[in-house]
């Protein structure tokens, strides 16, 4: 094992991390308002990977440029799932509310198997394969871009979480739900804007990968238990202790792939997710609402 | 019990009329059987002590393979590996249910390691070669031998699941009146109530593991004995966890007939649904995950929860 290979794997792990962030900050986010966890947040992320894959091979619109028309969609999309799926049954079980996005999950995933079979489909515009050398290691364009834009993207939504009325009603919620409703917030609609933005976050991070990931109907299953484990390790309902955890679980997945003979990679993540439930489940940067 | 008097009835059908079915049909008996079955299993750790399970595949695996590998590599017959499977099962369960209730992990937390537990069973056997790795293992005789669970056509297995399903009922309702029982459901209603009420909540919590755990592994050497082959996803993938669990909470979570119910309406729904749109996968996954969201938004306590209430018999 020589140095080289493992400086590429921590570029192209740390790299992929940010989109895990991503992905993780908007389930954090809804977990904070709903409490629920959201299991169906992967398959709506796979939604959108297939929504980026039809507008580029249809229509050619660049991945990127899609974010434009499938981000404010997904919102949409996301505040009418909430308010037709999850909202009248907010009063229900814990387990019941998992449940039922465990069912969601379930519907979308194989609605596209359905639709779309189970073919592998790629989105490659003409900079798929750009790369550059920096320091020994290869830093593929796309993936760069992916990584920068969920920065871009999660730090756009802090800002927005910190200094926008909804914004603050959002964490208003997530804080103290009773107070924030004697102080005449509309719960109801925040609730659906919270889940609004979460799948907005999916729909951004799934178009940012399209460029060097795969499309299909299970492709969001990885990202889905990543984010779990990213959310834990962040602490549920910490937003930017998740951007961070994508960070750290993206490097320890492809070292650990690096390191491990065949798809024992997948170990490294769940064996990490298993000791943080253990050993920190109020996440490693606190602020959450373990146990 | 008008409930019961029913439940006779349909098990004296059950076992009369199956020899006069056309095999596909006894086939479609059999999947019902055995989701029935794996949902009553689930059952007593998600139904009555409250502790939802997502990664029972673990157990159905560990059921599977330990039979399989068993006859396979030593000769010895499944009837012995079913049991030795269900032991390492529980071994298995105890050791995972310990680290999470120790560590005080409670509702979606507890769901969410079970899950990566079965998951990481999953990838080693992917990568284990002693055991088959992705491509899994075939049990190649086929002359039937009663005494190495195989049988000339499908009746005997049905039989054999048949069997299995109604033990689980049984013991399950054997459970409702146990001390067990009435702790466990204390536990699943108000955790802390039940251990300041002097339960033993982390005790009890791991038998219904270790009996839940044991009872799915018998499930998965039967698997393997009825369909010969065995692979990681197959076993170990998450599939089978959300099968068994979903018969029960479809059937109503808590009540000892309701995965049966439960397995007894989605079984004919996805095996239909199967066949009248062929060469599109997924459409009976689809309905489920649909199925699932209906009951859980308008039968919260599932098809049992919806039948005509009963006068309770007083409890002694």
């Amino acid at each position: 094992m020589t140095g080289d290979l493992l400086l590429q794997a921590a570029v192209s792990g740390f790299l992929l991390g940010g989109v895990y962030g991503l992905v993780a900050g908007g389930l954090s986010l809804i977990f904070g308002v709903l409490r629920i966890i959201n299991f169906a947040h992967g398959a709506v992320m796979m939604l959108a990977m297939y929504a980026t894959y039809w507008l580029f091979t249809l229509l050619g619109v660049d991945p990127y440029l899609s974010i434009l028309i499938t981000g404010p969609a997904f919102f949409a999309f996301g505040m009418l799932v909430q308010r037709i799926v999850i909202e009248p049954n907010r009063f229900a079980a814990e387990h019941n509310q998992l449940l039922l996005t465990l069912g969601l999950a379930l519907f979308l995933e194989n609605l596209a198997l359905v639709l779309w079979q189970g073919d592998f489909r790629t989105v490659r515009p003409a900079y798929a394969a750009a790369s550059f050398v920096l320091a020994d290691a290869l830093v593929e364009v796309p993936r760069l871009i992916a990584c920068a834009g969920a920065v871009v993207m999660a730090l756009a939504l802090f800002a927005f979480l910190r200094h926008t009325d909804v914004g603050k009603a959002i964490r208003a919620l997530s804080e103290e739900p009773e107070g924030a409703m004697l102080m005449g917030i509309d719960v109801r609609r925040i609730r659906a804007v919270a889940f609004g933005i979460g799948a907005a976050c999916v729909a951004v991070a799934g178009a940012l990968v399209a460029p060097f990931f795969y499309v299909a109907p299970d492709v969001g299953e990885s990202f889905n238990i990543v984010a779990f484990v990213v959310v834990v390790l962040g602490g549920m309902g910490n937003f930017v202790g998740a951007l961070a955890g994508g960070f750290i679980v993206g490097l320890a997945e492809s070292l650990g792939a690096t390191l491990l003979p065949g798809s024992l990679k997948q170990l490294v993540v769940f064996a990490l997710f298993v000791l943080v439930l253990l050993f920190r489940p109020a996440g490693l940067f606190g602020g959450g609402h373990g146990r | 019990m008008a409930a019961d008097g029913g439940a006779g009835l349909v098990l004296a059908l059950l076992v009369v009329v199956p020899p006069f079915l056309p095999p596909y049909f006894l086939e479609i008996l059999i999947s019902m059987m055995l989701f029935g079955y794996l949902g009553a299993a689930w059952n007593i750790l998600g139904g009555y002590a409250g502790q939802f399970s997502f990664g029972h595949a673990a157990y159905f695996g560990i059921g599977a393979y330990t039979s399989t590998l068993l006859f396979l590599r030593l000769g010895i017959t499944p009837w012995l590996g079913m049991v030795a499977g269900g032991a390492l099962a529980a071994a298995f369960g105890l050791f995972a249910g310990y680290l999470s209730f120790r560590y005080g992990l409670r509702g979606p937390y507890f769901s969410l390691v079970t899950l990566a537990f079965a998951e990481m069973l999953r990838v080693v056997a992917v990568n284990s070669k002693a055991v088959g790795a992705s491509l899994g293992l075939v049990i190649p005789t086929r002359t039937p031998a009663p005494g190495d669970f195989v049988f000339a056509g499908k009746l005997p297995y049905y039989y054999v699941i048949l069997a299995m399903a109604v033990g689980a009922v049984w013991i399950t309702r054997r459970l409702e009146t146990s001390k067990l029982g009435y702790s466990l459901r204390a536990i699943r209603e108000n955790e802390d109530a039940a251990e300041a009420a002097g339960v033993d909540a982390l005790g009890m919590k791991l038998r219904a593991m270790a009996l839940s755990s044991f009872l799915t592994a018998l499930g998965g050497t039967f698997y393997a004995q009825y369909f010969a082959y065995i692979d990681p996803t197959i076993t170990f993938g998450p599939a089978v966890s959300i099968q068994g669990m979903l018969q029960a909470i479809v059937g109503g979570a808590g009540t000892a007939l309701g995965p049966l119910l439960g397995s007894f309406v989605l079984t004919p729904i996805s095996e239909l649904s199967r066949a009248a749109i062929r060469g599109r996968a997924g459409v009976d996954v689809m309905l489920y995950g649909l199925v699932l969201m209906l009951v859980i938004s308008f039968l919260p306590h599932g098809l049992m929860g919806a039948l005509p209430r009963r006068p309770r018999r007083p409890q002694p």
